[in-house]
């Protein structure tokens, strides 16, 4: 909150999804909220799009990964690159967004999080007793200064909606970005091959976001609609858990919190928006 | 030829359906469709169905119901021989009547809010928490007259269609910022709609945490929906 005092917020300028691209025909606007200021998405006659800021100047916008993507501020760097995008062969899932009254960073953090699937994802995701995080491996790397997880393991009853019976399911986190993960898993149809689901998150405020789940996946036989409403299914599971997590703003102060082994990558995501000067959604101090 | 219900997983109105087809054990088929973010309901394949755009649909051979209510009335009347869940008796029919007609305050304010809270619908909130917090006090005053006669539900002896109707919305209503901390008798009945054999979860509305293995009767959606 400091930083957004003296104008020089980093978060400003990060590049953000708030919209839907295909969901916006030529004529239409949307109206929408980024970091309290309320901007407004057009599409022109030509296809061309726009977001201008209440005064009328405009925003920086381009149109990836099914979304609109803006910046309240000058984005020194291309919005990251997810390759798997163009691959052939993927079905691309744009999902809509989900409103969450939490930090946008929490949104983020309980994506990264896969202790809570038994619990939360019961008989889906999860189930108990096989409640145990194997060990898994987390870094940061250097090229990209991404946050990355790896050789993550996890017993699931139901992991996609293409998997049929329990399986053990291999997966990947990335933090590409602020408000942006990406999960890669196991693919049931295709072995060797990994599903990607991933989240955008629209900042509205410090305790209030939108999240647009995307997926480019592998799948055969279950219809965009089905995959949708299992993404969607599972993304209201969390809905609740995170509108009830205390406090509502990310603690970034190692001792607010004690993490366990589990944790891994939350610790390495906290410790890199620290270090970026990522504060918008968190709490720096202990109260 | 079995029943056909057009379904969307987060839609309170259409868990009702799901809910009620469980409990008796019905089997169903699944037309899944893009509410949200597709607005698939708005397009001509699925107005040819149900002019009015809304879910769920339920579809028995030539029969169309469009209704919540009117589905719960007629899986009741199609498939529970023993005829609790839509009582014959004039004065206990004509309550469940009026009980499914207050379903439907129920889903103009507190699904509403839900719907504000969750997809950014435009509305009046405010208005919409009001009259479900209103809508919950009649409901709770009246859930604890119930429990003073030793009753657990809302009509009868046991429980009916008129439960299964309020139910998904006052489930749900966290959902939308609508608490039930101020409503004890609510809470119970929420619980002894879940205590149900068969129930079955949506995303939002959790089973009781202790019959999920020793309740052999209790399944998920998920598998339900298959």
């Amino acid at each position: 909150m400091s930083a957004q005092a003296t104008g020089n917020d980093p978060a400003r300028d990060e590049w953000y999804a708030v919209g839907i691209s295909a969901y916006l025909r030529s004529g239409d606007t949307r109206e929408t909220v980024l970091m309290e200021e309320p901007i407004r998405i057009m599409r022109g006659a030509g296809g061309s799009l726009s977001v201008t800021r209440a005064d009328g100047t405009n925003c920086p916008v381009l149109e990836r990964y099914g979304h609109v993507w803006t910046s309240l501020g000058k984005p020194d760097h291309a919005l990251f690159d997810i390759p798997e995008d163009v691959q052939a062969g993927r079905t691309l899932v744009d999902c809509g967004a989900v409103r969450v009254r939490c930090s946008p960073l929490r949104a983020v953090e309980n994506f990264l999080d896969i202790a809570h699937f038994p619990y939360v994802h019961t008989d889906v995701l999860g189930s108990e007793p096989h409640t145990e995080v194997q060990p898994y491996k987390v870094h940061v790397e250097e090229k990209s200064d991404e946050v990355w997880a790896t050789n993550v393991r996890f017993y699931q009853p139901q992991a996609a909606k293409s998997a049929e019976g329990g399986i053990v399911t291999e997966y990947m986190y990335r933090v590409p970005a602020p408000t942006t993960a990406i999960l890669y898993k196991t693919c049931p149809p295709r072995p060797g091959e990994w599903d990607i689901i991933t989240i955008f998150v629209q900042p509205l405020a410090e305790d209030l976001c939108d999240v647009w789940p995307w997926m480019a996946l592998f799948d055969d036989g279950n219809s965009v609609t089905d995959l949708i409403h299992f993404q969607q299914m599972i993304f209201l599971q969390d809905r609740a858990i995170l509108e009830n997590q205390m406090p509502r703003l990310l603690p970034l102060d190692p001792k607010m919190e004690i993490p366990t082994r589990a944790d891994l990558t939350s610790v390495a995501y906290r410790r890199w928006l620290k270090r970026r000067g990522m504060t918008y959604g968190a709490q720096t101090e202990a109260a | 030829m079995g029943l056909r219900l057009y379904d969307y997983i987060l839609s309170g109105s259409a868990y009702k359906a799901r809910l009620m087809l469980a409990l008796l054990s019905v089997p169903y088929e699944t037309v899944t469709v893009d509410f949200y973010p597709g607005e698939e309901h708005r397009q001509p394949d699925f107005l040819d169905h149900n002019p009015a755009g809304t879910l769920p649909v339920l579809v028995d051979g030539d029969l169309v119901l469009t209704d919540s209510s009117a589905i719960l009335a007629y899986l009741a009347r199609r498939h529970d021989p023993s005829g609790t869940w839509l009582p014959d008796d004039a004065a206990t029919h004509a309550q469940v009547l009026q009980w499914l007609a207050f379903s439907h305050r129920l889903t103009a304010t507190a699904g509403a809010a839900r719907l504000h809270d969750m997809i950014n619908r435009d509305l009046d909130v405010d208005a919409a928490r009001r009259g479900a917090h209103q809508a919950f006090r009649e409901l709770d005053g009246h859930l604890t007259e119930r429990a003073f006669v030793g009753e657990r539900f809302l009509v009868g002896a046991g429980p009916t269609i008129a439960d299964i109707a309020c139910f998904a919305y006052v489930a749900l209503s966290p959902d939308g910022g609508i608490e039930h901390d101020d409503y004890p008798a609510l809470r119970t009945w929420v619980d002894a709609i879940k205590s149900l054999p068969r129930f079955i979860e949506m995303p939002g509305i959790h089973a009781l945490h202790g019959l999920r293995d020793d309740n052999p009767g209790t399944v998920k959606s998920s598998q339900a929906a298959q």
